[in-house]
């Protein structure tokens, strides 16, 4: 094995450069370099979704996936979605709809609800419940979370 | 502060004060807390249910580049002479000492800067046992003897536990009896007996935030940083180990991923504590998702239950005993066994009852509180004996319990009186939502439907104590200083309600201060239900007379009464300046009296009665076993909703977590090894599990004494959960299945009895 590695990718819209050692995960070095603690390794074995970060785009496992594949990518985290003080309409439905109880596991919920609307912009109960089967909420905040998601896709829609 | 805007803030879903900070990624857990300094520790486990450790090997380990320190029993009680804790017995050591007693206990802990090298190192160390016989099953563990323990060690704060010090020869910790009317009579005088032997499995709570825990201990005080439901337990159980004042040590708890009765009494808190004294460092143990499953468990239990009916229907007589497989240790079993044990009975009212509930040691990773400290357990068992009596007679299995629910103003077995119990509305309601008395299809050919339901009661935890202070500052702004914690179920928020309705201010401008045992004052702990009862009135309390002061104030000024000056120009005038502070504190211990220890009598054994019923419809593919619950309803009683939103939240998130104890959990356990410790191998409900058709609901009611005449209501939903399940199930296929989990193959097995053990 080689030794630690340094890479370049764009976090949240801005460049960001780490020395990351093998073996190192994103969610590793989201959080210990970069404070970013949203996305959080919980079953350290992709089966969660606590740890759901997007890679140029897509959702991963943050746990899993190594922190070198991430050389040259952009980076999105939960940190990154609001703008500003203005929530994302989805973190807004969310609120709004009580989508959550303790947090642990919300902004991988979150994550994954904006890959669900870009792909299906206005989901039926069927489509939100199996694009979201990966994520796991002990509190078991399901229902609320099918409402957030519809609540967010009419905004979406609404505003065009 | 104005006055003129009258407050509405009770039976007001206003949205979770904390929201944001969950939605942004931001609210603070342990999970991700690193202090300067700070090591992390790993932890070697026992490979062997049973055995005395001959040698623990750690030189390799210690050779690691990057490991700090690896650390035994031996080591930990350079510090702390008698390492042992627990909050029934003294019986957990911090490190396996001498023994160990389930696989999967920890023996050895690595510390690092690194956690990969911990972790790696871990892997570097060995140990060798001289492997003792095992004890697995509860009703064997009874008479075994294997024993789990030499001799019982119970904690002095338990009183009532005090004549089983030092006994040996046995692996029971704790025998509860509950004696009402002569039961043998009544058996003698029924015209039907009724006898059924049920069990549970053990399942695990799986917060998605695993047990962590920070400690920091200097020379003259320490800080824990821990994912603790129980910080004022923590405080008390950790200075007792060290020796030291309870002001020397400061527990700190930040929101919680989860809790569900897992993060109580001491978990990883007596561990950190002693690595940090040892190594003058800061040191954070954070378990795997499978670590977990080593932790802490809920227990199962085997149940055998017999009653004495009537030829016209009425239950004279039911006889109870409940066996606990503890585990390892005792953690909170002991407790678990008395106040499950005490309405083994159900929700029924019997002239003649009696109850015998044991808590037994074996050689598993110990079991404590989880979601109804033991009520869904006993539940299961007393529902579906019910519903067998009913369908056995040809009864209706509504009609039947309606003939013989306790009703208010009637005394429960313990001779406490029913009151606030709406048992008649919750089965009311559970029974018109499913349509009981409409025709039901019950399917044909391959695809067989089923309904049923259940009704069921607990009694609360007590008695315990909450203290609250209020704060209003010079601004007019109010701080609430509560040791309840916010594990998710918007206790910072319903307290801030009812603190808001008593001083008139709005509920979302409060803040609720995290617990800090330096700065919040006392309470027993988030658990049981019982934080919207106990702590709502605490908080209740301290509101009024923080008013009171603020009225006095008024007064002293000369201001006329009902005048509307705000509070922030009273302390002005006051002060000369914005300065001081109104507080007003509050306390809250109900009405206790002690059970006698041979049968269990009290006037007074419970502050509340949790109360819930549960419906459901099933599908069934009689060829696979494979079936759907397709119709969910749970409805419960807790009194005053003090904010509906969370409360719907609360039924329904503990009856998914419920439908998972009931359909899929199961922790597999094969020569005392666990088999299925991961989330790949265990499943909790997913989305795609919630039924189609899912209802939760609350009735009309009022908790009289409690806080704006509300109660709890995190567990409640938990309760009859299964049994309605189960006989829905009964129902499509024609027989009842006696042991959780309901599986496929459970169902396959009940129908084709014949195929046997492939």
């Amino acid at each position: 094995m080689s030794g630690p590695r340094d890479i370049t990718f764009t976090l949240n819209g801005r460049p960001a450069a780490a020395t990351v050692k093998p073996g190192e995960t994103l969610v590793d070095v989201l959080t210990n370099q970069f404070d970013l603690t949203g996305a959080r390794e919980s079953c350290a074995q992709g089966l969660c979704g606590c740890c759901t970060v997007l890679v140029d785009g897509d959702a991963v496992s943050g746990c899993l996936y190594m922190a070198w594949f991430a050389d040259g990518a952009e980076i999105n985290t939960i940190e990154g979605l609001a703008d500003g003080n203005t929530l994302h309409p989805i973190q807004e439905a969310f609120l709004e709809a009580g989508a959550f109880q303790c947090g642990f596991c919300t902004p991988g919920f979150i994550l994954m609800t904006k890959k669900l609307l870009e792909a299906h912009p206005d989901p039926d109960d069927d489509v939100i419940r199996h694009f979201l089967v990966g994520n796991l909420c002990r509190c078991a905040a399901y229902p609320e979370i099918v409402a957030a998601v519809k609540l967010a896709a009419r905004r979406l829609r609404d505003a065009g | 502060m104005t006055v003129d805007d009258p407050a509405h803030n009770i039976s007001q879903s206003i949205p979770r004060l904390e929201g944001r900070q969950k939605v942004t990624g931001r609210a603070e857990y342990v999970h991700h807390l690193r202090l300067p300094g700070m090591l992390y520790g790993k932890i070697f486990r026992s490979t062997v249910p049973h055995g005395r450790i001959l040698s623990v090997d750690v030189s390799e380990a210690a050779a690691v580049p990057g490991v700090f320190r690896v650390v035994t029993i031996d080591d930990i009680r350079e510090v702390l002479p008698d390492p042992y804790y627990g909050p029934a017995f003294h019986d957990q050591p911090v490190l396996a000492d001498g023994k160990v007693r389930f696989a999967g206990e920890p023996v050895a802990v690595v510390l690092a800067k690194d956690p990969r090298v911990a972790a790696q190192a871990v892997a570097l160390i060995t140990a060798e046992y001289d492997e003792l016989p095992s004890v697995d099953n509860e009703v064997e563990a009874m008479t075994s003897d294997i024993h789990v323990h030499d001799e019982l060690k119970p904690a002095a704060s338990f009183p009532d536990l005090n004549h089983l010090k030092g006994q040996s020869g046995t692996n029971v910790a704790l025998g509860y009896k509950l004696r009402h009317g002569d039961v043998e009579a009544g058996f003698a005088a029924a015209d039907h007996i009724f006898e059924h032997t049920l069990t549970t499995q053990p399942v695990m709570h799986t917060p998605m935030e695993p047990f962590v825990s920070v400690a920091d201990v200097r020379d003259d005080h320490m800080t824990l940083h821990t994912a603790s439901q129980g910080p004022s337990f923590v405080r008390i159980e950790i200075a007792r180990l060290l020796g030291w004042p309870e002001n020397r040590v400061r527990v700190k708890v930040p929101f919680l991923g989860g809790g569900f009765g897992g993060k109580l009494y001491i978990k990883l808190e007596a561990l950190v504590t002693a690595l940090s004294l040892l190594v003058r460092q800061p040191v954070k143990i954070a378990l795997s998702m499978e670590e977990q499953f080593f932790m802490v468990t809920r227990h199962p239990c085997t149940f055998n239950i017999k009653s004495g009916v009537t030829k016209d229907g009425k239950i004279i007589a039911r006889a109870c005993e409940v066996i606990w497989n503890g585990g390892a240790y005792a953690d909170i079993g002991p407790r678990v066994t008395q106040k499950a044990g005490f309405t083994a009975a159900g929700p029924y009212d019997i002239d003649n009852v009696s109850i015998d509930s044991y808590a037994v040691y074996t050689n598993r990773p110990p079991a404590g509180a989880l979601r109804g400290f033991g009520a869904p357990q006993i539940a299961w068992a007393y529902e579906c004996h019910t519903d067998m009596i009913a369908r056995e007679m040809g009864i209706d299995q509504v009609d039947f319990r309606r003939k013989n629910l306790l009703r208010n103003g009637r005394p429960q077995a313990s001779g406490t009186l029913i009151r606030d119990a709406a048992l008649d509305a919750v089965l009311d309601r559970a029974a018109e939502r499913l349509g009981w008395s409409l025709p039901f299809d019950p399917g044909g050919g391959r695809i067989k439907r089923g309904r049923g339901l259940a009704v069921a009661i607990k009694g609360i935890t007590a008695p315990t104590t909450s203290v609250a202070i209020v704060n209003l500052y010079g601004d007019g702004s109010c701080g609430l200083y509560i040791g309840t914690v916010d594990m998710g179920q918007g206790s910072d928020t319903v307290m801030a309600q009812i603190a808001a309705e008593v001083l008139n201010l709005d509920a979302s401008k409060i803040r609720v201060m995290h617990t800090d045992t330096d700065v919040t004052p006392y309470d027993m702990g988030t658990l049981g239900s019982r934080s919207t009862f106990h702590m709502g009135t605490a908080v209740r309390l301290a509101a009024e007379e923080a008013r009171d002061k603020i009225e006095a104030l008024r007064v002293e000024l000369d201001e006329p009464a009902g005048s509307n000056i705000p509070l922030s120009e009273l302390l002005r005038r006051k002060y000369g300046m914005q300065a001081g502070n109104i507080i007003g504190t509050g306390s809250f211990i109900p009405e206790y009296e002690k059970p006698d220890p041979d049968t269990g009598q009290s006037r007074a054994a419970t502050p509340f009665w949790g109360v819930g019923a549960a419906g459901a419809e099933v599908e069934v593919d009689t060829e696979t076993g494979q079936f759907e619950v397709t119709r969910l309803i749970s409805v419960v009683d807790v009194g005053t909703a003090i904010n509906p939103k969370l409360v719907e939240a609360q039924i329904s998130g503990a009856a998914i977590m419920q439908l998972g104890f009931t359909t899929t959990e199961e922790m597999l356990f094969q020569d005392g090894q666990l088999l299925n410790g991961s989330l790949a191998d265990y499943k909790i409900p997913n989305m795609l599990d919630v039924p189609r058709d899912f209802r939760n609901e609350f009735v009309e009611s009022r908790q009289q004494d409690g806080p704006f005449g509300a109660k709890g209501a995190g567990e409640i939903s938990t309760m009859a959960l299964s049994p309605a399940v189960g006989n829905a199930v009964a129902d499509a296929i024609g027989t009842y299945l006696l042991d959780m989990p309901i599986t496929p193959e459970a169902v396959y097995r009940a129908l084709h009895p014949a195929d046997g053990d492939a």
